[in-house]
């Protein structure tokens, strides 16, 4: 006998290695809409085979805790099980020696809590209260319900005005979309199962470089009805471009001097040229969108005009607000909101950073946005101030990771305290009081003073990123409700009360992403459309191509490259590389088309029209 | 066209043509379960599968297209070893007690087990644990649904009811009524078509055999069977008759056979119908502007249940003629009983019927102004009829013909293409166009309503009056004329709507041919015994006449409204 081993793998510990991360992979891609109770009856099969066996509740109860929950699956339980299953969970959960019994135990006691009603529906009716719903997991997750697997066909059979066409059918800022949109798509992409999801965003942006110039739809018949939009963002846009298709007489009225809304006063060109975002605006006004430019609701018309003028207003005028903080020396000079500094860029205006030691506090996408710009205007220093771990930041991952490449400073943990300023009133340095990560509340772990010194951050510029609000007063007065701080709208964005009123976008939801502006746009088009008396279609006509049969063989994704962080530091062009027609071609032949496959072919696969 | 081999052999199709459809144009077949044109092509059962060279897994025929120089064998090892253990795996959650089985010989599951040579069970036994609601006419199997789901498609696709839906997740998966209903509370039309779509026992009508064994046995009773007009086209699909033999006076024989006291023919009160339902019409053409249009036919359960569920603010608009099946049971034990001297208390009135909802209507419970009980006692599908002809070992083969009993035996043309849709509207244009005009017009004169077209036009000029007429079948399209009447798209004055496609010749108590649909060749069936009748207009119908004026006086008589019409708004729609 060796008195010590090194230790190796054999085969069959990673052949589990290796299950271990495909059911990783295939957790993320689960389908919504599966059972409750079948899922927590499957994860305690699981659990129970990680147990030891040395302690009694673990090895013992939960194997009962299944049987159990199967009773209720099949039927054959009472309000007496579950009782029982309380009774038994909890004694596993308290009695437990370690984790692996206290935290299954745990699983089952927050089931019984959370989807209650699905237990007692299975005793009651023997019935799920749960639809199944499992189509196409892309389309399904993107509020505008986009037929991806529909156009990713067609990019893969190079046809990509139509597919232009048949993404512009639900959202009609395909180029946009195909550079800044979040792609809530990806996410549960079915392709997980197999190695990664497919880069949906990535073959949008391709299919929008390579279409060049795609006339819109036929526009119906005039109606003579007339709508007002406030606000030319992506959601009013949006809808403007659905109304104006359906026939009605649609005018956008816009605060500012340029339409996008945040995509033209809160993305830097870097992320959205203003060329690409003008390709997709001339396409929207195509379709005969009046737009005037420069005139505030409540200042230059009164809503009650609007009223009187037009057969419906569609509310839309984001979240352009900037949150305040409340920190000790605010009023010292030097200090901006994140929403100013890129309202003035929008408009071509480009502040003075250069040499200045350039602060921004939060840890959002438009934080980096304000970071990197600072850093393209030649700051010396960029801080970014954050009261949580890196890991924590809102910002999506990819923006944290550019920012720090071109050399953005993160100060996690660092909670600012109070402002510094010299004799003349301007700001010197953010003073910091550094912060220890503790409990987990809500899922999100929270920070609190650590026992360490203060710190100062040298800043000449100061940047409040924390958040944006709604200027909502002209509103309420009109009678709009309000709640905490947003524009109370139903599903279908009516405003309950106001006859012919309808809002959405950030205004209603708080700051979100441009795909849910886009969707709220939809929605408000379909019901504004049948609120004036109509029920017009869209469709797009455009023919999908057949699944093809292939064997869709494990293969890496392609992920999209950056220009050189060095070089584009110096300049606000495009930081993202797109696609080769090699890497199109081959990503979008990666596509497992669950509009054919699987339950897609059943119900819900395609919509053609809405 | 696309060039492909199969099975060693080069090929071509056109472009777009499944696997599936490009072996039968060869003359291969690949054997298939779920799979039913046009409806249901989700590829569930996993038993049209092939081998694609070149691919790893193999792919269902029945919705993928072929591809050039794609290279399919249809029945290589693999293929024929998952094709097998695929029915094992449905055979062992499925109630494959096939002897006590309405659908053996007629199960397409049992043909293909039988024929991939499964004898013995593979997989352990595995049966759902679930109850149906066993009064209700249309009876859900749980044990022995294969979950193909064609029931949840046609009903959704063609009836747009959406009665079915998965339910339930995972492992548990499994067919029931949508949104978590019971099926008495889904407003269900109970049209059958779910019945005559399912390719095994799952779904079928309530048995009511029993109870008409139960009452032909019983002295003192009288029984009475009518049959429907389109029953005469299937009666004899399920008895292996040849098309020759399989006439209206073999299946009165049949019946007279297996003991029913006196044999009618519904198509009587069809034509009894059509002087009702179309002096009805003719009263509101002269009743000025007041008068709300169109007004619906009403004999057709399915379609009244759907108009009832879906667009109340209609029902109104039906006719208040009862359908031919509700006149009869009423005649019958009124004037028919008086004429005869029976009791009506002892009549006991079986109709033979090519649907499931009819069972429903004879129950509805003011359906009994005779005054004796259901004008209507116990309604029998064709299907019904067949197996009754087999329980009692009838051959009828050589069976000699034998005749309908008079009076109310004897039926027009006109109501013999109730059966079939058009038929309704077409009968009762023939009258009104002699009511109207004092002569009878050509017979043919409206062929504009024939067809199996789903929603149909005819613009007919009834005495200067220009009336606008349509007729639709199956609830689909049912729901697409009742929108465009609701918008105001269109402008009729007289709708004829049957919910099976194609009329009651497609009804869901027709026999059940799987993967066919009969309802076009069961309806010029029909179509043909009216060009050879020598009576072609209800209004000349002799037995009707005398029914009027022995009876009823004459159309909307007080008793005729008494007897032959009714109150809608009376209806329960639970069972």
């Amino acid at each position: 006998m060796s008195r010590l081993t090194v230790m190796t793998e054999n085969k069959a510990q990673q052949t589990v290695e290796n299950i271990y991360k495909d059911l990783e992979r295939r957790i993320v891609a689960s389908p919504p809409g599966l059972c409750p109770i079948d899922l927590l009856s499957s994860f305690l099969k699981m659990t129970h085979a990680q147990t030891c066996g040395k302690c009694v509740p673990c090895r013992i109860g939960l194997g009962k805790l299944e049987n159990l929950l199967d009773a209720i699956l099949d039927g054959t339980a009472t309000t007496e099980t579950l009782d029982m299953i309380q009774k038994t969970a909890e004694t596993v959960y308290y009695s437990a020696d370690c984790a692996i019994g206290w935290e299954s135990a745990e699983m089952v006691l927050k089931g019984l809590m959370g989807f209650r009603e699905d237990f007692l529906s299975h005793i009651t009716s023997g019935k799920c209260t749960f639809e199944l719903n499992q189509p196409v997991p892309c389309r399904s997750l993107c509020p505008a319900g986009v037929d991806i697997p529909g156009y990713i066909a067609l990019i893969n059979e190079g046809r990509h005005q139509d597919a232009i066409k048949l993404i512009r059918k639900d959202n009609p800022f395909p180029a946009v979309c195909g550079l800044i949109c979040e792609h809530p798509c990806e996410r549960r992409c079915r392709r997980n199962m197999v190695d990664a999801p497919i880069n949906i965003r990535g073959l949008k942006r391709y299919a929008a470089e390579h279409a060049g110039k795609v006339p819109v739809s036929k526009i119906a018949e005039g109606t003579g009805k007339k709508v007002a939009i406030v606000g030319g963002g992506p959601s009013g846009l949006s809808a403007a471009y659905y109304l104006a298709l359906m026939g009605h007489k649609v005018e956008v009225i816009e605060k500012r001097k340029r339409l996008g809304g945040m995509l033209a006063y809160g993305i830097p060109n870097y992320r959205l040229p203003v060329e690409l975002l003008n390709a997709d605006i001339d396409a929207i006004l195509s379709a005969g969108v009046k737009v005037h430019y420069e005139v505030e609701v409540g200042q230059d018309v009164k809503l009650e005009e609007l009223k009187k003028d037009f057969d419906a207003v569609y509310i839309a005028i984001g979240a352009h607000i900037d949150k305040k903080l409340s920190i000790d020396g605010l009023d010292a000079e030097g200090i901006y909101s994140a929403v100013d500094i890129l309202r003035q860029i929008g408009d071509g205006e480009m502040p003075i950073f250069e040499g200045l030691n350039v602060s921004v506090i939060g840890g959002g996408n438009v934080a980096m946005d304000v970071a990197r710009t600072a850093k393209r205007l030649n700051a010396k220093s960029v801080s970014v101030l954050y009261r949580r771990r890196k890991d924590d930041m809102t910002a999506l991952p990819e923006e944290i990771e550019a920012a720090m490449a071109e050399g953005c400073e993160i100060y996690d943990l660092s909670s600012p305290l109070s402002i510094e300023k010299d004799e003349a009133g301007k700001i010197t340095s953010v003073l910091i009081k550094p912060q220890i990560i503790s409990s987990i509340k809500d899922g999100r772990p929270t920070p609190k003073d650590a026992d360490r010194q203060t710190e100062a951050i040298p800043t000449d510029i100061l940047i409040i990123a924390i958040g944006q609000g709604i200027e909502s007063r002209e509103f309420e007065k009109y009678g709009v409700e309000v709640k905490k701080g947003t524009i109370s709208s139903l599903e279908t964005a009516e405003i309950a009360g106001i006859d012919g009123f309808f809002a959405g976008g950030d205004c209603v939801t708080g700051p979100a992403t441009v795909i849910r502006a886009i969707a709220a746009g939809k929605v408000a088009a379909a019901n504004i459309d049948n609120y004036l008396g109509f029920n017009h279609i869209i469709e797009s006509n455009v023919e999908i191509p057949e699944a093809k049969l292939v064997d869709r063989d494990p293969r890496g994704r392609v992920n999209m490259k950056d220009r050189p962080a060095a070089i584009r530091i110096n300049d606000f062009d495009l930081v993202e590389l797109g696609m080769s027609q090699e890497e199109a071609q081959q990503e979008s032949s990666r596509c497992l088309r669950c509009d054919h496959f699987g339950y897609g072919i059943f119900k819900g696969g395609r919509y053609l029209k809405w | 066209m696309v060039n492909l081999v199969m099975n060693g052999k080069d090929i071509r199709v056109p472009k777009g043509t499944t696997i599936l459809d490009a072996a039968k144009m060869n003359h291969i077949s690949i054997p298939h379960l779920c799979y039913l044109k046009d409806i249901n092509d989700i590829g569930a059962c996993r038993v049209c599968v092939v081998e694609v060279k070149g691919l790893e897994r193999l792919v269902t025929s029945c919705n993928n297209t072929v591809e050039e120089g794609m290279e399919v064998f249809t029945n290589s090892p693999r293929v024929r070893t998952v094709r097998k253990t695929n029915v094992q795996l449905i055979l062992s959650q499925h109630d494959s007690n096939c002897a006590i089985c309405n659908r053996s010989g007629n199960c397409s599951l049992q043909t293909l087990s039988n024929n991939l040579g499964i004898h013995t069970p593979f997989f352990k036994k595995e049966l759902p644990n679930e109850t149906w609601n066993e009064v209700y006419p249309l009876i859900r199997d749980p044990q022995k649904c294969i979950k193909c789901m064609r029931c949840v498609q046609v009903c959704d696709k063609i009836q747009s009811m959406n009665i079915w839906d998965i339910a339930k997740t995972g492992a548990r998966t499994t067919v029931d009524v949508s949104e978590n209903r019971d099926i008495n509370s889904a407003n269900c039309a109970i049209c059958g078509q779910c019945i005559t779509h399912c390719p095994v026992g799952a779904l079928s009508e309530r048995n009511d055999m029993q109870k008409v064994f139960d009452m032909l046995a019983d002295k003192d009773k009288v029984v009475i069977v009518q049959v429907a007009p389109a029953v005469r086209t299937a009666w004899a699909e399920e008895l292996g008759l040849s098309q020759e033999k399989a006439t209206v006076k073999r299946m009165v024989a049949a019946l007279k056979r297996i003991g029913f006291d006196y044999v009618f023919d519904t198509t009587f009160t069809a034509d009894l119908t059509i002087m009702e339902e179309g002096t009805e019409f003719l009263n509101k053409l002269g009743g000025g502007e007041s008068e709300k249009y169109p007004l619906f036919t009403s004999c057709c359960p399915g379609w009244v249940r759907f108009l009832k569920y879906e667009y109340p603010e209609y029902v109104g608009q039906l006719s208040s003629a009862k359908s031919p099946q509700q006149m009869f049971g009423a005649v019958t034990k009124t004037y028919y009983a008086q004429k005869m001297g029976i009791d009506p208390e002892n009549i006991f009135n079986v109709s033979i019927m090519p649907c499931i909802a009819k069972k429903y209507e004879c129950g509805v419970s003011v359906l009994d102004d005779a005054g004796y009980g259901p004008d209507v006692d116990v309604v029998l599908t064709t299907r019904e009829l067949s197996r009754m002809i087999r329980a009692e070992h009838i051959v009828v083969d050589d069976l000699p013909e034998e005749e309908f009993d008079l009076p109310l035996g004897i039926g027009s043309g006109a109501g013999v293409i109730f059966g079939a849709t058009g038929g309704v509207m077409e009968a009762a244009l023939r009258t009104a166009y002699f009511v109207v005009n004092g002569k009878n017009p050509d017979p043919d004169l409206f062929q504009d309503v024939r067809g199996v077209d789903g929603w149909k036009e005819a613009t007919v000029n009834l005495g200067g009056n220009v009336v606008k007429a349509a007729i639709a079948s199956g609830l689909g399209n049912a729901r697409k004329l009742m929108n465009a009447v609701k918008k105001g798209d269109v402008d009729y004055h007289f709708v004829e709507i049957m919910a099976c496609p194609g009329g009651c010749a497609g009804g869901g108590g027709q026999p059940i041919h799987d993967g066919e649909e009969l309802a076009e060749e069961r309806g010029k069936y029909l179509y043909g015994l009216d060009q050879i009748d020598n009576l072609r207009f209800s209004h000349e119908n002799p037995s009707v006449l005398a029914c009027y004026e022995e009876f009823f006086g004459e159309p909307l008589s007080e008793k005729a409204h008494h007897l032959l019409h009714t109150d809608h708004s009376e209806w329960e729609l639970e069972i």
